[in-house]
Formats: C-alpha cells, structure tokens, sequence
C-alpha cells in the first residue's frame, strides 16, 4: 500500500514538474515581447530595453524558470500586465465564482447519473433501461453551451425565474449568487451525467455477472441491499475513473461556459488574458488548472485504495 | 505467410446480418451517412447563397422558403448549417487522422518493446492528459491564430495520447498469443509482426475509438468556433452560428436552434454508429448479450 502511494505521488509530482517545463517553454517561444506590449507601441527601444531589466526578462532561461517555479510554489504569480494587479488576488476572486461552480456541477452530475446508472442497470434490457440510456445517448450528443443557450431561453427569457447572465457576487448574499450560478451548473452538468450514467450502468452490469451477487441473492438478501451494498461498491473503481477525468473536462468546461453566462470566473479570465496575451495570467492559471488536475487524479488513485480493500493489501 | 487463427470464424455476410439487426448501428449509419451527403451535396447546390448579405431579409422566422429562418444577414439558416457541416467533419475527419496516424504507431511501437520506452511512452501521455484538452485548443488556437487549420492541429494533438493509450492497450492483449509466436519463430522482426499480425487484430478497436473521437472532435471544434477560435467567417460554421444567435436569443431564437440540433445529431449518429460497431465486433459485449 504505501509503495503504491508513494509511486503514484512521485508520478504526480513528475508530471507537475514536466508539466511546468512545458507551459514555460511554450508561451517562452510565443512572438511578442511583453515589455513592448506593454509600453505599447510609440516606446523606444531603450524605454522597452530598460522595462525588460526590470522584468527579469534578460536572465538566462534556467534562471527565469526557476524564478518562475519558486513563485508558483510560494503563491507569488507576479502582476497581470491588463489588470495591473497580483495575479493571486485576481485567481482569488474568480475562483470564488468557478470553484463552487465546479462542485455544484459535479454534484448534481453524480446526484443524477448514479441513480440512473442503477435503475438502468438493475432493469437490463427492459423500457426503463432503453428509455434512460436513450436519454443518456442524447445528452452525451448534446454540447453544453448550446444547451446553455436553450437553458437561458427557457429559463430567463421565457419564464423569467432566473438571472440570463453575470454575477452579482458573494456580497449581494447567497441566494442571488446562487441563483446566478444554478444554470450554468446545469448545463455543465447534464452531458457529464449522460456519460457518468453510461459508465455506471455498464460498470455494474458486469459486477451483476458475478458469482459473489448469485451468492449474495441465494443467502436471502434482497435485491435492494445486493444492489446498493455489493455491486455498487465494486462497479466504484470505473465510475470514480472517470469522475476524476469529468473533474478536468468541468474545468475546461467552465472556460466556454462562464462566457456564455458572462460569469467572472477563472475560466473567463483565462481566456480574456490569452486574447489579450496577458501571459503571466496565462501561465499562472493554467498551471493551476493543470495541478487541479493532477491532484484529483491522484486523489481518486488514492480512493481506488479505500473502495478496494485487496489494493490495501498488496504491495 | 499469414495465421488467421484470430480472425471470427464469422463470415462477413454474418456480419452484415448482424449489423443490420443491431438498431443502433442502423441508426447510426443512416444519420452519419445523411450528414455526409447534405456536406457534399451543399458544394453542388444550397437553397440559397450562403455568401450573399439580403438584410431585407433579416431574422425571419421558419417559414416555407426559409425552412429554419434566417440570421441577422439575411442569410438562410438551412444553407448555412449545409455549408457548415463541411467545416465540422473536414476538422474532425481530419484531427482523428493525425490521431490515429501519430497515435497508434506510438502506442504499437510502445506495447511491442515495453520495459523503459513503453514507460515513458505512458509518462507522456500522463502529461498530455493533465492539461484539460479544451483549454491546451484554446491556448493553440489564440496562440498561432484562429482558423480551421489551427483547430485541426489542437483537436489532433490532443487525439494522439487517446489512440496511443487504445492501441498499446490492444498490442498488449495480441503480443502473447500464439500465432505471434509463431510469427517470431518465422523470424519475423517485431516491427513486421506489429503491422502484420497485432494492427489487424486491434482494427476494430481503433474504427470504435475513431468514430467516438470524430463524434467528440465535432463537438469541440464547435466549442472553440463559438469562441471565436475555430473557422472564420464568411465560412459558416456551425459553432460561430450559435455565437451569432446567442446576443440573438429574444428576437430570433430559430438562429440557436437549429444549428445546435445539426450538432446533436450528427454526434449522436456517431456515437450510434461506434456503439453499433463495438456490439457487432467485440466477441465480450456479445456473450453479455
């Protein structure tokens, strides 16, 4: 158990480092000079040489990287040319708006898909199964943003019970914020619980073939708790796989949703400092999008351990 | 000289009996191939000229000469979504080939040395998978520019990993058999012995895994045309359409609708089509039945 735990923490890490190699490099070889673009474009040679020392963009590579990497470690992600700001307190404030969007999708996703997944799976083959799996074959079809667009048109245009876009903040009380953020949840979260729906039933219509669930239902248990207890917690490893991958896709997801909602999330922030080649924003956030990511993979290895009591045992 | 002693003792009219019984392969099949003959057929003829600004004519609801309306240009909707659907499947088409074309060598080339190449093969594909693929398009395509060729690269770069993990997944299961014992007794080296045994053993996996990309590739080139990223105009593409359509929602809701349905549908035939495939052809999903 603790050799795999420490295996798969040092891939992690690995993959973390590599994974800030690359982001470096790849916005280090962008065209543009970000000293220029900042002075704009009527600075002077010695105006841009002289802002470029201050930057720190004449030290060597190594140098700048390391510098670069210390400051993510310790929470110091330099200033954003647009915004004039710490980047820390920018990716503070919107993540007040995507982190909780996130989980709220991820929670109704899991709400609704696993129920689904049940039903589906304890009614192999019969109408409620093809009616729910259709359903789900849809919803997977279905792009998100477009069925924001659907929601918007129902929901705000029509019927009027909620806000069509933005955010009044934290401040203006929960309620309203709430509310603000109960459609785009929504909407990221109907394709990911087609697909997590999809997972679970064919997850557990394998467990179901297993000869530990005749057992279990020829000792007298009723199906209810065979279901739920027994086969359940064993199809657990393939759903949980993919909750961790739906954790990445919900993040990304954001990106093209927040700009639906006009939400002042991270994702929205990320793609407006990328328009406008705001790179220290760039570079800060999706690193942090890419170690968001990685932690929840690691943390869902991890869980394989407490669902699965032979991997606790075997070294 | 080749073993066969993999290949199904099914015959392919066996086959064709049975993909014309499995309903979401039917399905699937009719609506993909409709997709693809409304794109061919939009480069001999449209309802009306896509190209062509009728502001007259603007935001009209479906109507008998405007089935599904027109946009704020005047422009009808069902034309567009025709033109369009060239776009969407040329993007994806082509992302799932530098996919697979990249991918599958990887992945094969990968299972069949194992040991230090296959694992840092595996670290790879780690890496590729920690950044969330919609945001690595985003940053390629704000990055190099947008357009339709900048998207087909960041949708195909992130195909690769897929099909490199789905082939080095299928090698391994082919490597211990024992026609390619036989194969590595014949003196075959292992490079032939990928091509010619493991490739058309694991050709079903990779036809499932394609169109599932394809169905997914349709789906995100329209994400990042909706942001801007993908096509430009005056080629229509349908994710730019419901850009369009979104600051349109109040006055002319068909502008949302009816390009979203195109990209439904055509995902779902796809994802029909891969499922209809994989009942036919994977022997597993076929003892459960």
């Amino acid at each position: 158990m603790t050799a795999y735990l420490l295996k798969r923490l040092a891939i992690s890490l690995a993959t973390l480092v590599l994974a800030s190699i690359v982001v470096f490099a790849v916005l280090e070889i962008l065209p543009g000079d970000p000293a220029r673009l900042m002075l704009g474009m009527n600075a002077s040679a010695d105006q841009v040489e002289l802002l470029r020392n201050q930057m720190g963009l004449n030290q060597p590579l190594l140098l700048r990287y390391l510098h670069w990497a210390g400051g993510l470690l310790s929470l110091d992600f330099g200033r954003s040319y647009t915004y004039s700001v710490p980047v820390i307190d920018l990716v503070r404030e919107r993540l007040a708006v995507s982190l909780p969007l996130a989980l709220i999708a991820l929670a109704l996703s899991t709400i609704i898909a696993i129920p689904v997944g049940l039903f589906s799976a304890s009614r192999r083959g019969r109408a409620g199964d093809t009616i729910s799996m259709g359903a789900a074959q849809l919803g997977v079809a279905v792009p998100n943003f477009w069925f924001a667009l659907m929601l918007i048109y129902v929901f705000a245009v029509w019927l009027r019970l909620v806000p069509a876009g933005g955010f009044p903040g934290w401040s203006a009380g929960i309620s309203p914020a709430l509310k603000s953020l109960l459609l785009p949840a929504v909407a990221l979260a109907l394709p990911q619980a087609a697909i997590l729906a999809r997972v679970t039933r064919s997850a557990l219509i394998e467990v179901l073939n297993e000869d530990y669930i005749r057992t279990a239902r020829a000792k007298g248990l009723p199906y209810r708790t065979v279901l739920w207890r027994h086969a359940l917690r064993n199809a657990m490893i393939p759903v949980l796989t993919i909750l961790g991958l739906q954790f990445a896709f919900l993040l990304a997801g954001t990106i093209i949703i927040e700009n639906v909602f006009y939400l002042p999330g991270l994702g929205r922030l990320v793609f407006q400092a990328i328009t406008q080649r705001d790179l220290i924003v760039v570079e800060s956030v999706v690193m942090l999008l890419v170690a968001a990511v990685i932690a929840v993979n690691l943390v869902v290895d991890l869980s394989y351990a407490v669902v699965d009591p032979r991997l606790r045992s075997r070294q | 000289m080749t073993l066969h002693i993999d290949i199904p003792e099914e015959t392919l009219s066996g086959i064709l009996a049975k993909a014309f019984r499995n309903t979401a392969f039917v399905t699937g099949f009719v609506i993909t191939v409709l997709i693809l003959v409304m794109a061919v057929i939009s480069y001999l003829w449209t309802p009306y000229d896509v190209t062509k600004l009728i502001i007259a004519d603007k935001t009209q609801g479906p109507s008998l000469a405007h089935w599904f309306g027109t946009d704020h240009f005047g422009r009808d909707i069902l034309s567009m979504i025709m033109v369009g659907a060239r776009n969407s499947i040329a993007v994806a088409l082509v992302a799932v080939g530098i996919g697979m074309g990249v991918g599958v060598p990887l992945g094969a080339f990968a299972a069949a040395r194992g040991g230090l190449v296959d694992e840092a093969l595996m670290r790879v594909n780690d890496l590729v998978f920690a950044f969330p693929a919609l945001l690595s398009a985003i940053m390629i395509t704000a990055i190099f520019g947008p357009g339709a060729v900048n998207a087909i690269i960041a949708i195909g770069i992130f195909n690769i990993p897929v099909f490199a993990r789905v082939a080095r997944a299928g090698a391994l299961a082919i490597w211990p058999r024992e026609f390619i014992l036989a194969a590595r007794a014949a003196g075959k080296s292992s490079t032939q012995i990928s091509i010619e045994h493991v490739l058309p053993n694991i050709a079903t996996l990779l036809l499932v895994q394609g169109t599932i990309q394809f169905a997914l590739g349709i789906l995100a080139e329209a994400g990042l045309s909706y942001l801007g990223l993908g096509a430009q105009p005056p080629m229509p593409s349908w994710g730019r359409m419901l850009f369009d359509a979104q600051t349109r929602m109040v006055v002319a809701p068909w502008m949302a609708i009816f390009p979203g349905m195109a990209i439904v549908i055509t995902v779902l035939g796809l994802n029909l089509l891969g499922d209809g495939i994989a009942d036919i052809l994977d022997p597993k999903s076929r003892r459960q039945r």
